[in-house]
């Protein structure tokens, strides 16, 4: 290690101001972070102690907190191409067709991503800033298995670039950056995000007989109009050339069902989720009043009637789609959600209401959660409008008692 | 009468190297020096000096005073000759110094019985203090600068505990001045038409100098730091609204106010803790306002790389190993200095480090009552604003630290004032300061929005 130190220190002083590559200051100080915490200490007057928490343990946090979602879906990415092409195959197999589809994703969505950090760190003159480390694993996270590659380089460059620094890079975006990815794609290329992409079928292969790769939702969406009961729908399902039980209430929880690569195991979000809140890295407000949102909603719709989707039990609602994954990882983003305490809770159970509104009535968008989070995100600051409003109003009148 | 407040949020910070409960009597020696500091005041406009270097001057008589308020007087702490007026850029007063004599000459004033404190007048008393230079042991709530005289306050709070790491023990500081505190208080009494507030913790057991005054509201407080915050019982008791004003005072002010009119001098004697990590043996030390560290820290350093603070590790000065006391510091913390590169510090595991949240690999949540030897190391690098909810959550107030900041980055005066810029000074929101996963200088910030606000 000393080496390592010695070589740093030996650079350090070109990219110091005035040293010959000045301009590549914050390139090298990200560097030099990563690979050694900074001798910085505290300022002269104030606090001389500080706690040992920094952005990047912070950052480090969620990744490790997704890696139960990265590994589960590698490996469910396998298993549904083998379902689909009636196959039966060892579970090694499963995990290198898994590999094989999303680590080219994981890899481009951090060079791209990464470059465009540095780029602009450099550019801009800010540190680069370590919120896109969670960012790189999200976007893969909420990708088909089989998407493109360019359109990931494509929808990465866009979602930074449009969706951050023009902003002014971490902690001023608006939109949440992973999700403005998703989103991106999904309204320039529908073709690669909807319909039938959410399992890894392959060139060359032929799916089994009878085959179909409707998601849950789509199954839904297809009630509403047959009139079919919905659970019924669900549980028949795959019959031929599925598990049984393919999309049975405890299979949706697992996880064990087509979607983006991450978001189809409720089971690994809730993991994902303990370790953000026993870390005290993501506010469980926001998790609960997430799911609390969509649970009252589904009830009302349940009770109010309608269609056969509209009478979809409510706890189905929790365990299909991207549900669980928005609400740990994407609603969370402490930097587009609510900053308020309070606001945290309408901001989440909001998250949850229009989630379910969208997928139930908006059969053109069968995940509302993606919608529901960036809509919110653009309402955040308006709930913490009111949310400080108020606060300030409390300090008004208890001055004129 | 008094009120009790139970605060939740907070954080206490519980350091190694206490000062065992031992007074070192102080005699002065020769070639000690004393120093006051305009710098430990806000709001002087400017401080203009009286003496010159190689005067002679006797305790309690004028150093320099205030140029916009010249009956504002900053005074001798010990007899002696002044031997260096420091300046630094575009000649601003750091310091005068002053060589001590042996014995201490005391300039007279006007000496009272404890009954006839009560028949001064509000005028007499203030010019006896303004004359003396207790009169700047107050401090002025909105901004915490220097009362001014021409003012009355609606009230006046006088926090008799210090719930800071490593926090001098008042019981032990204040021991037998029961005599002392009470004329200080009765002086106080006249220069308001509310109540003077005296708040203690509950489970920190209250010395009788403080249960014991008379004409006083005594609240009880309990909860973690920052509950010994004037500016939190404030917020609390008797809130701070647009046009209020409230004094603020320190027991060892209080202190002094009586003495003055008691014995007729100003006598600036304190004791002051010397603790932390990286002493021997940490102790107390009776001494005067100003007093030079090096003679508390001679033979008595662990090791040499520490960072010596006048004050403590939350809200205190660095000072060089030679360096003097602040004015309104009781307590001087040494810490080891923590300008070292640690290997992949930011995600290896530790639990020697601690965080005010069970973060990844910081084991310290497990047992925030062991003592924690803490350095002065950042813990990362400055970052922008990203993690939200860590501030509110060691402010016991109903203020969102959060916002009130950005609204001083914005420098927008109206959410400034609305959010509640006049209920706080640094060391109110010094634990957001600690706490911060973005490393900002709160505290340094939040001074800068109080300038902006006080001079617009």
């Amino acid at each position: 290690m000393k080496f390592l130190r010695n070589t740093l220190d030996k650079y350090k002083h070109n990219f110091e101001k005035g040293g010959k590559w000045e301009r590549f200051y914050y390139a090298f100080e990200a560097i030099d972070t990563f690979a050694f915490a900074p001798n910085l200490t505290a300022g002269p007057k104030g606090a001389h102690i500080r706690d040992a928490m920094d952005m990047k343990r912070l950052m480090i946090t969620v990744i490790i907190s997704m890696v139960p979602a990265l590994l589960f879906g590698i490996y469910n990415v396998g298993h549904q191409h083998f379902i689909a092409i009636g196959e039966q195959a060892a579970f090694g197999d499963k995990i290198l067709i898994g590999l094989q589809q999303v680590l080219p994703v994981v890899v481009i969505s951090y060079a791209v991503g990464l470059g465009i950090e540095f780029l602009f760190a450099i550019l801009r003159r800010h540190p680069v800033n370590e919120g896109y480390l969670v960012t790189g694993l999200l976007i893969p996270l909420v990708m088909p298995p089989d998407i493109p590659l360019w359109q990931v380089a494509v929808a990465t460059a866009f979602a930074v670039v449009i969706g951050k620094e023009a902003f002014g890079g971490t902690g001023m975006n608006i939109l949440n950056v992973a999700l403005t990815a998703r989103a991106f794609l999904y309204f320039a290329y529908p073709q690669q995000m909807s319909g039938d992409v959410w399992t890894y079928i392959g060139e060359g292969q032929k799916t089994v007989e009878g085959y179909s790769g409707a998601t849950p939702l789509a199954i839904g969406n297809t009630v509403s109009t047959t009139g079919e009961n919905a659970v019924q729908a669900l549980e028949s399902f795959g019959a031929g050339w599925a598990p049984e039980g393919f999309y049975s209430l405890q299979n949706l929880f697992i996880g064990f069902q087509p979607g983006s690569v991450g978001e189809t195991s409720t089971l690994m979000c809730l993991i994902g989720a303990l370790i953000l809140i026993a870390t005290r890295t993501g506010s469980w407000k926001i998790i609960v009043s997430v799911f609390a949102g969509a649970y009252v909603m589904g009830l009302l719709l349940n009770a109010i009637g309608g269609n056969a989707y509209v009478m979809l039990p409510a706890h189905y609602h929790l365990v299909i789609g991207g549900l669980a994954f928005g609400a740990v990882w994407m609603a969370t983003d402490p930097v587009t959600a609510s900053q308020t305490e309070t606001g945290k809770w309408i901001y989440g159970f909001l998250i949850g209401v229009l989630t379910i509104l969208i997928r139930v009535f908006n059969p053109a968008y069968p995940e509302g959660i993606m919608l529901a989070i960036l809509l919110m995100n653009v309402f955040a600051p308006l709930i913490d409008y009111f949310v400080v409003g108020a606060n300030k109003k409390r300090r008004l009148q208890r001055a004129t008692v | 009468m008094g009120k009790t407040i139970r605060l939740k949020k907070g954080f206490d910070i519980n350091l190694a190297g206490k000062a065992a409960p031992k007074i070192v009597a102080g005699s002065i020696e020769n070639g000690d020096t004393f120093v006051i500091k305009p710098t430990d005041f806000h709001g002087i406009y400017l401080p203009k000096v009286v003496v010159k270097e190689g005067d002679t001057v006797t305790a309690g008589s004028p150093l320099f005073h205030d140029k916009r308020n010249d009956k504002i007087t900053f005074t001798a702490p010990v007899s002696g000759e002044v031997v260096e007026i420091k300046r630094g850029d575009k000649r601003k007063l750091l310091e005068v110094k002053l060589l001590a004599d042996s014995k201490i000459e005391y300039k007279k004033f006007r000496s009272f019985s404890e009954s006839e404190i009560s028949s001064v007048s509000r005028e007499d008393a203030q010019q006896q203090m303004l004359e003396s230079g207790v009169w700047v042991n107050l401090v002025q709530r909105p901004f915490g600068i220097v009362a001014n005289p021409e003012e009355t306050p609606k009230s006046i709070f006088i926090s008799a505990f210090d719930s800071h790491p490593l926090a001098p023990d008042f019981n032990l500081l204040f021991k037998g001045q029961e005599k002392e505190f009470q004329a200080g208080v009765n002086i106080l009494k006249k220069f308001t038409a509310g109540k003077v507030h005296v708040n203690v913790h509950a489970d920190k057991g209250s010395s009788p100098v403080f249960a014991s005054a008379q004409g006083v509201d005594l609240n009880t407080f309990s909860g973690p730091h920052p509950s010994g915050c004037v500016g939190v019982q404030i917020h609390h008791i008797d809130p701070i609204g647009k046009a209020d004003l409230v004094w603020t005072i320190h027991p060892a002010g209080v202190v002094q106010i009586g003495k003055l009119f008691l014995n007729g001098v100003y006598d600036a004697s304190r004791i002051v803790a010397v603790a932390g990590s990286e002493l021997k043996e940490p102790q107390y030390y009776a001494t005067y306002t100003g007093a030079c560290v090096k003679k508390f820290l001679n033979n008595n350093l662990r090791q040499d790389n520490v960072r010596v603070i006048s004050g403590n590790v939350l809200t205190g000065t660095r000072i060089p190993k030679d360096g003097h006391v602040g004015f309104f510091d009781q307590l001087v913390s040494v810490i080891p200095e923590g300008d070292y590169y640690e290997f992949m510090g930011w995600i290896a595991p530790s639990a020697k480090k601690l965080s005010a949240v069970p973060g990844l690999g910081l084991f310290s949540f497990l047992n925030y009552k062991k003592e924690y030897v803490l350095d002065s190391n950042l813990h990362g690098e400055p970052r922008a604003f990203v993690q939200s909810g860590v501030f509110e959550k060691v402010t016991p107030m109903d203020i969102l630290p959060t916002f009130l900041l950005k609204a001083i980055i914005a420098e927008d005066f109206d959410d400034m004032e609305a959010l509640g810029i006049y209920e706080v000074i640094e060391e109110d929101l010094a634990l957001c300061e600690f706490v911060d996963v973005s490393k900002h200088n709160v505290q340094e910030l939040l001074r800068e929005g109080i300038d902006l606000i006080m001079n617009s």
